[in-house]
This record gives structure tokens, C-alpha cells and sequence, in this order.
């Protein structure tokens, strides 16, 4: 945003849209991006994470809007991430290189490693409150939220969250609260839980439950990118205990790529075999849509189904790509099967098969390998094996 | 014998072990095989560090 958004009393989301960025970290963002950071004026002034290194000005700009930067007394680094805390430096020189930067343990460590020496960082503990004046500020440890040093902040009397990159969505674009985004907020949130949480889900289960048994009453969650949830933060409290659960609905992926059309062809047979159970699928070609979205398809499918062709003995590199993504991410009880057609040595099925061991899923079918193109007898034993993983996903399910 | 602290929060106690991945109470943090990796995050030995 080019100006200051006042989301409480006092409180300004005084962040930037990054409108331009469409790949971010191999993430793609159809929607750019924000990289929100929050103002709070009181007795002490507060500024809540910055921003990327390249919009370090027009934060300054921002703030400038309601406050001389130099009148900013603390600072809080709740990610070291450098989409949060590139423009630190830049934004210190201005705000006053000897002000305190507040962090967790290990956020000490790494903006150290980032910044040798050029802040004056203090480590706060799990559970420290600062008084700002009227309000004060709780510290919440989150490591592996999604990185060690990652920490909540929790202005109490406003019960406000600011909740780092949990929460967040990958969205630049006219809205700034759930209330005005609608529904759609829902599918940015999943991709970004996918994407960025899903390795951690047993971490956010935790979380959510001594945040529960805490009792802690949440009117605001500002996350640090996307939307904040102003209108309805149950919402998507709600769907981060549904995904971190990895709750599978009736669904089947089969993510695959092809040469010479043999293993697409095998893998509308599958989909066929898998549809004719009344159990969802998806066709996803690892050359047409990115492997963001297909792990965003992935988080909620119970069964993961490969196609590849074998190439050099091999299977297809952009399959392997998307496989060591997915990888990762590490997706919880789920079904898997591989299929895919070769030439003269057909290797793709057996370490597809291999690939989701090691991601201990249950490959549920030995595999199916065609040479150069399917038959009619081939095709009915693929729409064969899509019935049978259908047939699987019914009966765990 | 000392502990040892994932980056994740995780911590190694050979008192106890990781029963899950085959190792049994008792081992020491430098008997565990170079393949163990934190049940947790799945980060390799070279990442934690000794607790006093």
C-alpha cells in the first residue's frame, strides 16, 4: 500500500505490496505479494517487522506518514527471513542505528549471521512482556514457524496477533482485511500453508493447542503477508487445525509429465478408472502447472499417483523437480501408485516406487510400465489401477 | 552423557534415546549413525549443539 491503513486505535499497517513479484522462491505468486509490518504509537513507539531490502524507503515513507521515523523507540524482528528484515539496516540508519531490535534467541543468532554487528539486537524469552505505556507487548516463541527464530508478538489489551509469516497469504492486491477479500483469502492461505507449513504441521498442532489451553482471546491476526483477519480470525484458526491435521479428503493427484504422449495417455486412463469411483482427481502435467500448485492440490488429496517417462534410465527430470518439492513438504498417510511408458529400460516405476517409501506413503499397486505406446490391454489395466487406488481411498477414508 | 539441541527446538537426550528411529536408550549423541537425522525437522547431527 502506498499509505498507512489505521487497523486499531493507534495501530497502522504500514507495510508494502510487492504488485511485480511472481516467483518467490519457487512459489508462484500470480498476485504478488505484501510484506506487511505494523505501527504502534504509545508511550514508546513500536515498529513490528520491515520489509524487503528494495522497499526499505517506502516504509520509511509510509511512516513518515503519522510519525518521524526517528520517534520509533523499539523495534521487533519476529522472522529473520529477508523478505521481513532485508530492509533493517537501512530502515535503523534512520530510526536510530543505538535503538534496541528485539528478537528471539534464535533470531539473535540469525540476524547475526545476516547483519554482523551493525544492530543492537536483545533476545527476548518465551513469554517476556514489554509495557509500552497503555498497551503491552507479549512475546510468543514459535520456532520452526516456519524457522527457528520465528516469534509471535501479542499486544494484550487490543489483543491483536502478530503472527509472522503464520497465517499469511501471498496477495498484493486492492484489500487489506478478510472482510473485504471474501472467501477467496481461504484459497491464498491453503496454497501458502502448503507451500511454507505443511513440513511443521505437528509443530502448528502444538501451537494451537496451548494457544487454546492458554486461553488466549484473539480479536486480530496481522500476519506478515496477505490480508489481516479482522472480521473473522476463528476462520482460519479453524482451517489451520484442519490442515495441520492433514485431513485427506476423496481425492487423487496424478501429477505427471510425457515425451511423446504415451504417459499423458496412460494418465487420462488412470483419471478415468479413479473418476469412475466418484472420487475426485486431478490432472496435473509437471510442464503446465507449477509445483506450488500441485502441492497446493496435494495437501488435502489422499492419494498421490506419479506418472514418468524414463528418460536415460531415469525418471523425467521436471517429475523429479516436483517429487523433491513434495518431498519436503513432507504430506502425511497417503496412498501412492507410479505408471509411465519407456523405450528400451523402463526404470521410472521402480524408483518412483522407491521415492515414495522413502516418503513413507503406501504405494498401494506395484506399478504399471508400458513400452513405447499403450495398447488396448494396457489402457484397460491403467483405468483398472485407477479404480483400485479409487477403490483404496474409499476404504481409508 | 550431554544432550544435544536441534536448531527446531528439539532436543537429543540419550537417556532417552529415539525409540522410534531405532535407537535405543543410552546411546550417546556421538554413538547415534551419521544417517539420524531430528525426528522433528530432519536436520543432520552437524546442526545441533551441545547443552551444557
Amino acid at each position: 500500500m502506498f499509505k498507512p491503513v489505521e487497523i486499531a486505535p493507534g495501530i497502522y499497517s504500514v507495510g508494502c505490496r510487492d504488485w511485480d513479484i511472481r516467483d518467490f522462491h519457487g512459489y508462484s505468486t500470480y498476485e504478488g505479494t505484501s510484506y506487511n509490518a505494523f505501527l504502534i504509537l504509545d508511550e514508546k513507539n513500536v515498529l513490528i517487522d520491515t520489509v524487503k531490502k528494495e522497499f526499505a524507503q517506502e516504509l520509511l515513507d509510509n511512516i513518515s506518514k503519522i510519525i518521524d521515523p526517528a520517534d520509533i523507540d523499539v523495534v521487533i524482528s519476529n522472522h529473520t527471513e529477508m523478505d521481513h528484515s532485508g530492509a533493517l539496516t537501512t530502515v535503523m540508519k534512520r530510526i536510530g542505528s543505538d535503538k534496541t531490535v528485539l528478537c528471539s534467541k534464535m533470531g539473535l543468532k540469525n540476524l547475526n549471521s545476516h547483519f554482523p554487528g551493525k544492530l543492537n539486537l536483545r533476545a527476548v524469552e518465551n513469554g517476556e512482556e514489554l509495557c509500552l505505556g497503555k498497551r503491552t507487548l507479549a512475546f510468543m516463541e514459535t520456532r520452526m514457524l516456519h524457522w527457528p527464530d520465528s516469534m509471535f508478538t501479542y499486544a494484550k489489551e487490543d489483543k491483536i496477533l502478530f503472527s509472522s509469516d503464520a497465517f499469511g497469504q501471498h496477495y498484493a492486491g486492492d484489500c487489506a482485511f478478510d472482510d473485504e477479500i471474501g472467501e477467496r483469502v481461504m484459497d491464498h492461505a491453503a496454497k501458502y500453508y502448503a507451500n511454507i507449513l505443511l513440513n511443521y504441521s505437528t509443530k502448528v498442532q502444538g501451537l494451537l493447542t496451548s494457544v487454546q489451553a492458554s486461553g488466549l482471546e484473539i480479536n486480530m491476526i496481522c500476519p506478515d503477508h496477505g490480508v489481516i483477519f479482522r472480521k473473522d480470525p476463528g476462520a482460519i484458526i479453524a482451517k489451520y487445525d484442519q490442515w495441520s491435521r492433514q485431513e485427506c479428503s476423496r481425492k487423487a493427484v496424478i501429477i505427471f509429465d510425457t515425451m511423446w504422449k504415451s504417459t499423458a495417455v496412460m494418465a487420462r486412463e488412470v483419471a478415468k478408472g479413479i473418476e469412475s469411483r466418484d472420487v475426485h482427481v486431478r490432472l496435473m502435467n509437471t510442464r503446465k502447472c507449477h509445483r506450488s500448485d500441485i502441492m497446493t492440490e496435494v495437501m488435502d488429496a489422499k492419494a498421490l499417483v506419479v506418472g514418468s517417462p524414463t528418460l536415460n534410465n531415469g525418471i523425467f527430470p521436471v517429475v523429479a523437480d516436483v517429487l523433491t518439492y513434495i518431498k519436503g513438504l513432507r504430506p502425511q498417510n497417503r496412498l501412492a501408485a507410479a505408471f509411465g511408458s519407456y523405450g528400451w529400460s523402463g526404470e521410472a516405476v521402480k524408483i518412483l516406487n522407491r521415492e515414495f517409501e522413502a516418503m513413507k506413503m503406501e504405494v498401494i499397486h506395484e506399478g504399471l510400465k508400458v513400452q513405447y505406446v499403450p495398447e488396448p490391454g494396457d489402457l484397460e489395466n491403467c483405468f483398472s489401477m485407477g479404480k483400485d487406488i479409487a477403490d483404496k481411498i474409499i476404504e481409508t477414508s | 552423557m550431554s544432550k544435544y539441541e536441534c536448531p527446531c527446538d528439539y532436543v537429543y537426550d540419550p537417556a532417552e534415546g529415539d525409540f522410534e528411529n531405532g535407537i535405543e536408550a543410552g546411546t550417546a549423541f556421538e554413538d547415534l549413525p551419521d544417517s539420524w537425522v531430528c525426528p522433528l525437522c530432519g536436520a543432520e547431527k552437524e546442526f545441533f549443539e551441545k547443552l551444557d
